[in-house]
């Protein structure tokens, strides 16, 4: 869908998904990195498979000039730079000059200005920061990150939104602007409905830990993880219509299986309400189902539950997800070839366009050289600052 | 509504969802400009209406919901009671009139309602329709009901969260929803300027299930690389040392990270323990993560009597990753997260004034804003009728003597 568009990409990680979100959906999108930076890392690979490789060293002669053509020539000016950075290289009153129409966007922790703009921050600040810690661990221990780093992709799904949104209203008046993405706000969008707590009750939400609190009015705490024969299961005992089925076709399953039944052979789950028990209660509805869960592998509770149409899942690692049949049947993975000849399976496209997943035009790391590209670009696109003696040696 | 400054002025969205993962997108449009119209009805309101706390003080009502107001701000809201032809005809209408259709029922709800991609198209060539559901639209599990909260533990972000000893651990509310919802927008918004360019619609089927995975993408190519699986392990990262969250005074916590052995320095010197930077045990940045017990109880013993705000500015101004662990209530207080105005104080048709979220960017030339609070339950069903259909006062008695606004 955009592919009438050219993204050229100076991010760091707090951007990469950015890129890979444009490419995804049909963009030509560049990638651009110093000589000597490290791209063989998996994280680098899977965020900036589907974009082109620029080498370009800012720093030398002729590496910011060509750095300015190439501005002219694109749509979208993806950077997560830091202050000074952005002053020398992507000041947007002289981005603005070299290109109008250009929509440039700033990925950074804090975003482009503020009392905080120059703080450092990694994952685990930004995760801090934007209150996702608080809310993840035991409510009494040490909070939490995600150990995947999520930040960044927050960050940088936020920045394909803002990107694409400044993209209607250029289509529509020419006009270019800046984009500036807070990862710290963005991170907020991880706290679902949180927030809302303490603005309108004055509760702070803590931590949940493993366990779903603060649903029965008698103190009651419900199990969510299950350990079973080869991992964990996510299930709640809940109410409501959903709850109600999933618990009968539980108790259903158990008898199939003459599983010990306790607690759970004369229960009216019409009658049961998660609101209303008491710790004991709950301890003896969920003892049996721990016992059964204990015997039961995470692919046949995934496929039970499918078929009965019962809430819960397991709790995949990424060989369950590698290995999920449905995925399988989406036709989810796309397997590439690297530069280097090795074979690679990533994430596809994430949204099936049209009956079609387009496929990834390009493994991580395919070289292209300036030259090339300002060909590709077309004079007619070019409005390049004046050429210089070491311009003409380098280009 | 500021109209002319703002980027999807003159976008029209209709949204027959519910919950976070439909409803969130329009809102990110809504922000922008666009015209949102979010559909519900008296029987079957939206559930987090009805089903989640937080209310207006405590007390349920289905106008009092924090859960709703948070995602639905900047909309009109129109209640169509679907199992009425009137209901549908005007469903039918809203599809007619829009550009962007979002939808986030179970596969075929739609079409069975006359109102999937195909019908819409016959009513509307050029319009976006996105399907968002748990599993998509085909496959073996494409009819699988689910929550976000629970489709997090599948797509392993449950996994990878707390103690490699202990179980994994909740992420709070449907994680992955607001994954989906905003690559959903990302969808949406290419979709519609090819829309604009070519008047070619489209029809997006998005899997909550397959956004999320695309946050987990390094760790999963390094499985099918290496079989390497990634596990949780607590707050460590193999890039840093130190890397974690410290107990601080009042009860607040600090993150804290070092990426060299300089930045370890730095942080040695704002401690006042500068010698820790030429010990062995901690010099080198293998040295701190083989003594890790060692120097994170000696970090702790530093930091458990001071405020984790202040000890933060310090350390950034000795250029160490620090930042307090924010609390839900210091999202409110946050210097710079007020510095962007994150939270936008709006009146509300019941709750009075309320805070709602604005946007994770800021546009320089068409700034967007929160045009009002959330709406009550079908407060729009006139405005919309006669403005945006342009269906006349008898007509509007007649559709509503037949159940349509039910």
């Amino acid at each position: 869908m955009l592919e009438a568009y050219r993204v050229l990409d100076l991010s760091d990680r707090t951007g990469w998904l950015a890129g890979r979100l444009l490419a995804d959906l049909g963009a030509d999108v560049i990638k651009v990195e110093g000589p000597g930076a490290d791209i063989d890392g998996p994280d680098w690979q899977a965020y900036n498979v589907n974009k082109r490789l620029l080498r370009l060293d800012l720093a030398a002669p002729g590496g910011h000039a060509d750095f300015e053509r190439l501005v002219a020539g694109v749509d979208f000016l993806v950077e997560s730079a830091s202050p000074e950075e952005r002053a020398r290289i992507f000041d947007p009153a002289r981005l603005r000059e070299l290109n109008p129409g250009l929509i440039h966007v700033s990925v950074t922790p804090f975003g482009t200005s503020g009392p905080r703009a120059d703080w450092l921050a990694s994952d685990l600040e930004m995760m801090a920061a934007g209150g996702a810690m608080s809310l993840a661990g035991e409510p009494d221990d040490v909070p939490k990150r995600v150990t995947v780093p999520q930040s960044h992709c927050w960050a940088g799904a936020q920045a394909a939104v803002g990107a694409l949104t400044a993209l209607l209203y250029r289509t529509a008046t020419g006009e270019g602007q800046h984009v500036d993405v807070s990862g710290q706000a963005a991170v907020i969008l991880a706290l679902s409905h949180a927030p809302a707590f303490w603005d309108l009750e004055g509760i702070v939400p803590t931590r949940a830990g493993a366990f779903v609190t603060g649903r029965s009015i008698k103190g009651a705490r419900y199990r969510a993880f299950w350990p079973c024969a080869d991992g964990y299961l996510n299930f709640v005992l809940y109410g409501g219509p959903a709850g109600r089925r999933t618990n009968a076709q539980l108790v259903a399953w158990m008898r199939e299986r003459g599983a010990e039944l306790g607690a759970l052979a004369d229960i009216d789950w019409k009658r049961f309400d998660p609101r209303l028990a008491t710790q004991q209660d709950v301890d003896a509805l969920e003892g049996p189902i721990a016992q059964f869960f204990l015997g039961l592998k995470k692919s046949e509770f995934l496929e039970q539950a499918s078929r009965r149409e019962m809430l819960g899942y397991p709790v995949s690692t990424m060989r369950d997800i590698a290995e999920d049949p449905q995925l399988e049947a989406r036709e989810f993975w796309h397997d590439l070839t690297t530069p280097g000849g090795e074979p690679q399976r990533h994430c596809g496209s994430f949204a099936i366009i049209d009956g079609n997943r387009q496929p990834l035009a390009h493994p991580p790391g395919t070289a292209v050289d300036v030259r090339t590209l300002l060909a590709e670009f077309g004079a007619d696109r070019i409005r390049s600052a004046p050429e210089t003696a070491h311009e003409r040696q380098t280009v | 509504m500021s109209a002319i400054s703002q980027a999807l002025a003159g976008v029209k969205v209709v949204e027959f969802g519910a919950y976070a993962a439909g409803p969130h997108i329009g809102k990110m449009l809504a922000t922008f400009g666009a015209t949102v119209v979010h559909i519900e009805s008296h029987q079957r309101p939206d559930g987090f209406r009805t089903e989640y706390p937080p209310y207006k003080d405590g007390r349920p009502g289905k106008d009092r919901s924090g859960c709703f107001a948070i995602f639905n701000d900047s909309k009109y809201d129109v209640t169509l009671d679907l199992k009425t032809p009137a209901g549908i005809e005007v469903a039918r209408r809203l599809t007619a009139w829009a550009d962007i259709v979002i939808e986030n029922m179970r596969p075929d709800v739609m079409s069975r309602l006359g109102l999937g991609y195909e019908a819409a198209k016959e009513l509307n060539a050029g319009v976006v329709m996105i399907s968002s559901c748990n599993m998509g639209q085909t496959g073996p599990r494409a009819q699988t009901p689910g929550f976000g909260s629970q489709l997090s533990a599948l797509a392993g972000f449950c996994g990878l969260t707390g103690d490699p000893d202990g179980p994994p651990m909740l992420l709070y509310g449907p994680y992955i929803d607001f994954i989906a919802s905003t690559l959903g927008a990302t969808a949406v918004l290419a979709a519609l300027d090819r829309q604009r360019r070519t008047g070619n619609g489209a029809w997006i089927d998005l899997a909550q299930y397959e956004s999320g995975l695309l946050f987990v993408a390094g760790a999963l190519l390094d499985y099918h690389t290496s079989g390497r699986i990634a596990e949780r392990a607590n707050n460590a990262d193999p890039g840093a040392a130190p890397h974690d969250a410290y107990q601080c005074g009042g009860g607040t916590w600090l993150a804290l990270s070092c990426w060299s052995d300089d930045e370890f320095a730095r942080l040695a010197q704002t401690l006042r323990r500068p010698e820790l930077a030429d010990d062995p045990r901690f010099s080198t940045i293998a040295a701190r993560k083989a003594n890790g017990v060692e120097l994170d109880a000696i970090i702790a013993s530093c930091l458990v009597t001071q405020d984790a705000g202040d000890v933060a500015a310090r350390l950034q101004a000795a250029r160490v990753h620090a930042y307090p662990v924010n609390t839900i209530a210091d999202l409110f207080r946050d210097p710079q997260l007020a510095y962007r105005r994150i939270w936008r104080r709006r009146l509300h048709g019941e709750i009075g004034d309320v805070a709602c979220y604005f946007s994770a960017f800021d546009l320089s030339a068409t700034p967007g804003d929160v045009t009002g609070a959330a709406p009550r339950l079908g407060e729009d069903n006139a405005l919309v009728s006669r403005d945006f259909l342009g269906i006349s006062e008898q007509e509007y008695a007649a559709l509503e003597e037949q159940g349509a606004f039910a």
